[in-house]
């Protein structure tokens, strides 16, 4: 673990989307104009390229052979239907897939230069790296402040001002920071569902990421939190690159770029976000948007 | 419930009793279904159903308050006999002969030596057991196979009763298989540490060349440190080692030698040695740390220690395994998503939420071992030890053990003073329970 973490300055400069971000990052240099996310630029950097990407659950095909690139600072959005094979695709840019010994795969992933699906690759450098959020908010039974400084410590040594600096950061960008701020040191599962959901946001950005992979981050959550983590999420766009695997055609057509649509392991289409939801290719795109199964 | 509403729907006014009963009857035998495919005839009433849910929490209430109560006969008969045996002397006295003067102190510490250490050996060994065979579960299959046969033998091993590990224990721990006897010496152990020995000159104010005029000189002991191999050692030009055996045990006191051939008093060592190597009956003694260690480890409180491990290790393993088991994954997931390396996730997220379930295992574990007699019995044997342990491998015995040998006795008098060391046993046993479940909860409460 030789790289040490800086934070990402934005690449974009603030988006009108980012009302909270009281400074700006004018010294940067990247400023471009404000443009609406759906109206993509000339082709941005790619982030996570994939090729024939086939993966195996013991005897059980889970994915069949996927190609597609994830666009840098985008907001991806992956749907289909339950066992369509898009969270097995999520945990293998991170290679939590890891843990279970049935699953393996062929294929290539590369995450900018770095071959993800190498045997030799750092796993533990690659998942600081690719952040990762789950399904239900799985805060540890620990402080909230020590929630947030837990990744850091494992990968830094760090003065206490420093750790305090990067919680208060994290906290700030996962827009839970005004709520928390009077009580980081109670425990974090005293938080609500929203809350904690936003403090493990904080938490996994805490550590620097690239990639931010987001596991149906809105599932557990009632309507108002997850606003508060969709409207989270087109401010960080800024910052990361975002894959989101969602069952909640709204959300994906409301905060990602880009989505793409599986259909039992196989990747069916992919494309703008607003191409697709209003102009799908594929007529099982279609019905799967429209709700006629799903 | 549309049977409710049609009665309802009946006029109970003006009606006798009888007749709402009737009308309720009527109403039960022909239930509506809605349709669903069954018949209806076939419903159970809910009466019966109630009946047994009453009936099977009264059961549970008798057996539980059975459990309770003969627990309580039992403390309670253990009390009346054994409270007014209860002194101090029966705490801090030695074995004696006469049951008014006989304590259990050498027993008490004997037990504390045995648990304290087997505590020591058994709860990292257990706890880091459980932890590779649930938390670094190998993608290889035939190193999974050896995991789950090692899973299979834990398993069996808590259900071996506990005089098959004194056997083992004997033959393991007690004599090491015979593998370090010495065939050239007779006895006594063939590799120790922490021990000095001395060559013991008693008696030497009899001495006519170390005759000083000294009258005190008669409780003068010399003493001159050996090889623990057996021969002497040279005696060295400086610093020779004299002692003198007083009431605060072996004090160094100033040695004065009169050369045989001047006839003149002097400290020189060479002298010193020549006069007591030629005129003195030597003796051995040894001085023994409380970390003295040898080969094999012989009849003491490490072999106790070891084979009590032997016992607990299985319950200490599979509890601390549940208690990792029942961490969620999604905190383990969490953690990894990190970037944190296998050993941090243990070390910092799954040890941590999984220590008031260890803990818990832990407690339960060593309750057994503190009252554990049959193992220690064939380790120990009954023999009569009449000193507190004063290292690790001093002779000793336990609590249990010295009950079961004064129960044993056919006077009434040592029957109650066992009943007496019962009470402290148990009172021992339930302070220490107490302690581990004050730290459980505050370490419980530390987590939420």
């Amino acid at each position: 673990m030789s790289s040490t973490i800086t934070r990402p300055k934005d690449p974009m400069g603030p988006s009108p989307r980012a009302k909270h971000d009281s400074k700006r990052h004018t010294a940067s240099g990247h400023m471009r104009t404000d443009k609406p996310h759906d109206e993509l630029p000339e082709k941005p950097a790619t982030a996570i390229e994939m090729k024939d990407l086939s993966s195996w659950y013991g005897s059980f095909q889970a994915l069949k052979s996927i190609s597609l690139s994830v666009r840098k600072n985008k907001v991806t959005a992956f749907i289909g239907p339950s066992g369509c094979g898009k969270s097995t695709l999520l945990r293998w840019v991170n290679r939590m897939n890891d843990t279970i010994h049935t699953a393996h795969a062929t294929g290539s992933l590369h995450l900018s230069d770095l071959d993800v699906m190498a045997s030799t690759t750092d796993v533990v450098n690659l998942r600081r790296k690719v952040g990762i959020v789950f399904q239900k908010p799985n805060p540890f039974p620990k402080s909230i402040f020590d929630n947030v400084a837990f990744g850091p410590r494992l990968h830094m040594k760090l003065r206490r001002s420093e750790l305090l600096d990067i919680v208060e950061w994290s906290l700030r960008k996962a827009a839970v920071w005004d709520e928390v701020k009077d009580r980081l040191h109670a425990p974090a599962l005293g938080l609500s569902g929203g809350q904690q959901q936003r403090l493990c946001i904080a938490r996994t950005i805490a550590v620097g990421p690239e990639v931010l992979l987001m596991d149906e981050p809105c599932s557990a959550l009632d309507p108002g939190s997850t606003l508060a983590i969709e409207e989270l999420m087109n401010e960080l766009r800024n910052l990361y690159t975002i894959v989101i695997v969602t069952h909640n055609m709204q959300q994906a057509s409301r905060c990602s770029d880009e989505t793409a649509f599986f259909f039992e392991g196989k990747l069916i289409e992919m494309n703008d976000t607003r191409s697709i939801f209003t102009n799908p290719q594929s007529q099982r795109t279609e019905d799967y948007i429209s709700g006629r199964f799903g | 419930m549309s049977g409710n509403d049609s009665h309802g729907d009946s006029p109970l006014q003006g009606q006798s009793p009888d007749a709402s009963t009737t009308e309720a009857v009527k109403q039960q035998a022909e239930p509506v279904t809605n349709g669903a495919p069954f018949d209806a005839s076939k419903l159970v009433t809910s009466r019966n159903r109630i009946t047994k849910d009453i009936r099977f929490r009264q059961m549970c209430i008798v057996t539980a308050s059975a459990s309770v109560l003969i627990l309580v006969f039992l403390l309670g008969s253990l009390l009346v006999s054994g409270l007014p045996a209860l002194s101090w002397t029966l705490l801090t006295g030695y074995p004696e002969p006469e049951p008014e003067n006989a304590g259990l102190w050498p027993a008490l510490m004997g037990t504390l030596w045995v648990c304290t250490m087997c505590a020591l050996i058994t709860l990292p060994l257990g706890i880091g057991t459980a932890i590779l065979l649930e938390e670094f579960t190998p993608r290889n299959k035939l190193a999974r196979n050896v995991l789950s046969l090692i899973q299979l033998n834990i398993t069996n091993l808590a259900g071996v009763p506990s005089v098959v590990y004194g056997i083992i224990g004997l033959t393991a721990f007690v004599s090491m298989f015979s593998l370090f006897d010495d065939a050239d010496s007779t006895d006594g152990p063939s590799m120790e540490m922490g021990a000095v020995y001395f060559d013991q000159f008693s008696n030497v104010a009899s001495d006519p060349f170390l005759n000083t005029g000294d009258a005190d000189a008669r409780e003068r002991y010399f003493l001159i440190p050996v090889d623990s191999r057996g021969a002497p050692v040279t005696v060295p030009k400086t610093g020779m080692l004299a002692y003198e055996n007083g009431e605060a045990g072996f004090a160094t006191v100033e040695i004065l030698a009169i050369d045989p051939f001047t006839d003149e008093v002097s400290a020189d060592a060479d002298i010193m040695s020549r006069t007591i190597d030629n005129t003195s009956t030597p003796g051995r003694i040894s001085e023994k740390q409380w970390y003295y260690l040898r080969l094999p480890f012989g009849r003491g409180v490490v072999a106790g220690a070891l084979t009590l491990m032997l016992v607990i290790l299985p319950v200490i393993i599979i509890s601390t395994q549940e208690a990792l088991r029942a961490v969620p994954a999604t905190l383990r997931a969490g953690a990894l998503g990190l970037g944190a390396t296998p050993w941090q996730v243990v070390w910092n997220v799954t040890l941590p939420s999984a220590i008031p379930g260890i803990m818990t295992g832990a407690i339960l574990a060593m309750s057994r071992a503190i009252g554990e007699t049959a193992p220690i019995l064939i380790i120990a044997g009954i023999v009569y030890i009449r000193s507190a342990p004063q290292h690790l491998m001093d002779d000793c015995t336990v609590m249990p053990l010295q009950i079961y040998n004064w129960i044993q006795r056919p006077q009434d008098e040592f029957h109650e003073i066992a009943a007496g060391g019962i009470v402290i046993l148990l009172a021992i046993l339930l302070t220490f329970n107490a302690v581990a479940i004050l730290i459980r909860h505050r370490m419980q409460n530390k987590l939420r």
